[in-house]
């Protein structure tokens, strides 16, 4: 793991080279639409990474069983929670797999696409390495948000489908429906969009402070709330708790609407939190954008 | 013998007053550490009402929240952050070889940095622990007996040094391999699962549950608090105490042989 990210350090300047070129490709009248401009960048940017990650193989190849072996580890656990329990908070078991198996998708893909670039931003903010970022023709946010995707992290991906294969059918009375194959994987990705404003807000606070070095350790403990079923959140203590990471910091909305949708679409008294999921989405990526601008504005460039 | 308690004092000192540094960043730290129990407490309270019967295999709602408090302690104790990757990282940049020339024990002195480091984190953590202890007390069965109490202590104190010398000797495969952090984060996720950090280790099915009795790694972190919540008691409790020693001892012996035979393996260039 620091394997990798000696190597990310090593290469920076020559994805600076590649930075350099599509952003003029964009400034060019020429070129077809922005969006297509964008799309080209972040294509280059995944090819970049995957290029660097295959470099150190043996590295790619442990790092992805390691962060898979804690997801099979907390599966263990459930494994064992349920011998004693036929449901939590009305969840039966396969139910709440398909609850786990919707956790991984959205960790998996949050730790791929953001969760290097959160961290690398506030190192950048320390070394004053974001003045580059800065001077850019491209939105800085898009270019501090995506410009290193960790493959690795994909593999709980894969896991989390294999999961899913094995959970879905054995959820007692379960039919699939073409609505629940559509509306799961937009829902998985709102709620991927939701974690991100999350992360960058967090991120962006690194401007303020400095440095934020327990940014992950802040981000664990964050969104180890949004890990298990809303219902378990009841009582004196409970319901304000619900309350707070539903409406104010939308969490609990990230995987318990998805997951719902798909394990236990019959329930109806809950399908408002469908409908403000998109309200959530919409909320918290323009609320992180509105944080990511403000602490750029107190930005001031370290040494050089 | 003198001048050697002298030197030791200072390096003691010296790794105090570094430690106390970071004091503020310390206790947030602490206190965050004990948000996943707030999750544990709501996850096995609707776990038990689900369950039907007030009890899972001995312990009540009340005794797995305290168990898991108990845990948190006795990892503040057998924890050690950085170590292994520490001793990995001197043999990697070669900052090993101070220890190869001067006339100071590289284990010895690892351990009082330790001991220095975990003195001031109860210094700074006492606070936030006392807090979340206080707030939880309703879940505590109460004090135990004297003997429980004084027992609970020592296996705190030797979770400490199981701990310390367990990770020393995962530090010393680093004269062989030279990259050993994944290596270490397989280690880490051991511990966690099977030291019954993640739940209490009554849980487990039958192979599995004597798999762990055959390992170390219980007790770190179950084993201190079976004991305060006297889940082992009399000779069993003495059995505990007597193979967590052995423990020691066994990962003592391994350190030392392992540090000797990669000295004689290293090889030091430049300056």
């Amino acid at each position: 793991m620091r394997n990798a990210d000696c190597g990310m350090r090593n290469e920076k300047g020559g994805n600076e080279g590649t930075d350099k070129s599509s952003a003029a490709q964009s400034r060019n009248p020429h070129s077809e639409f922005r969006i297509s401009s964008y799309l080209g960048v972040f294509l280059t940017f995944v090819r970049n990474s995957l290029v660097r990650d295959m470099t150190f193989r043996t590295n790619f190849l442990i790092d992805t069983i390691s962060s898979m072996s804690w997801m099979i580890m907390n599966l263990g656990f459930y494994t064992l929670v349920y011998q004693f329990t036929p449901n939590i908070a009305d969840w039966g078991k396969y139910e709440f797999f398909v609850f786990i198996a919707t956790t991984m998708f959205v960790n998996s893909l949050v730790q791929a696409f953001f969760m290097p670039n959160a961290e690398e931003l506030s190192e950048q903010v320390r070394t004053g390495g974001l003045d580059f970022a800065l001077l850019k023709p491209i939105d800085t946010q898009f270019l501090v948000s995506l410009r290193r995707v960790s493959w690795s992290s994909l593999g709980n991906f894969f896991v989390a489908v294999l999961l899913l294969i094995y959970a879905v059918p054995r959820i007692k009375g379960f039919e699939l429906s073409l609505w629940q194959v559509f509306l799961y994987p937009a829902y998985v990705l709102m709620g991927v969009l939701i974690m991100y404003s999350v992360m960058i807000a967090l991120a962006a606070t690194s401007i303020w402070l400095g440095r934020n070095q327990s940014l992950y350790d802040f981000w664990f403990y964050i969104t180890n709330f949004s890990r298990y079923p809303m219902e378990i959140y009841e009582g004196p203590w409970g319901t304000p708790l619900r309350q707070l990471f539903t409406f104010v910091i939308p969490i609990l909305v990230v995987i318990n609407v998805p997951a719902r949708l798909l394990a236990k679409p019959l329930e109806w008294e809950h399908s408002w939190l469908a409908g403000f999921g998109i309200v959530a989405t919409l909320g918290s990526l323009l609320g992180s954008r509105w944080i990511f601008k403000w602490a750029l504005w107190s930005y001031r460039s370290a040494s050089s | 013998m003198l001048a050697r308690a002298q030197t030791w004092w200072t390096i003691l000192k010296i790794c105090v007053e570094e430690r106390l540094v970071y004091r503020g960043d310390f206790a947030l730290g602490t206190l965050m550490r004990f948000l996943p129990i707030v999750t544990q407490i709501f996850l096995w309270t609707a776990v038990f009402a689900a369950a039907g019967s007030g009890l899972i295999k001995g312990y009540t709602r009340n005794d797995v929240v305290a168990y898991y408090l108990l845990t948190m302690l006795a990892r503040a104790f057998s924890s050690m952050p950085g170590l292994a990757s520490g001793i990995a990282r001197q043999v990697r940049e070669g900052e090993i070889k101070k220890f190869l020339i001067q006339p100071i024990d590289l284990v010895t002195y690892l351990l009082l940095a330790r001991v220095a480091h975990k003195f001031v984190y109860y210094l700074v953590a006492a606070g936030p622990f006392a807090l979340v202890y206080y707030l939880c007390r309703s879940y505590f069965p109460g004090w135990p007996p004297a003997e429980v109490m004084a027992a609970f202590l020592l296996s705190l104190v030797l979770a400490f040094l199981l701990g310390f010398f367990l990770e020393a000797t995962m530090g010393m495969i680093a004269f062989w391999f030279l990259e050993v952090s994944s290596l270490l984060f397989v280690y880490m996720l051991f511990t966690f699962f099977f030291s019954g950090h993640m739940f209490p280790l009554e849980i487990l099915p039958e192979p599995w549950k004597t798999f762990v009795d055959f390992l170390p790694f219980k007790y770190m972190a179950y084993f201190p608090a079976a004991v305060f919540l006297g889940k082992v008691q009399g000779t069993e409790l003495v059995h505990g105490l007597m193979i967590q020693t052995a423990w020691i001892l066994g990962f003592i012996v391994l350190c030392r042989v392992s540090m000797q035979a990669g000295f004689n393996r290293y090889s030091g260039y430049g300056g």
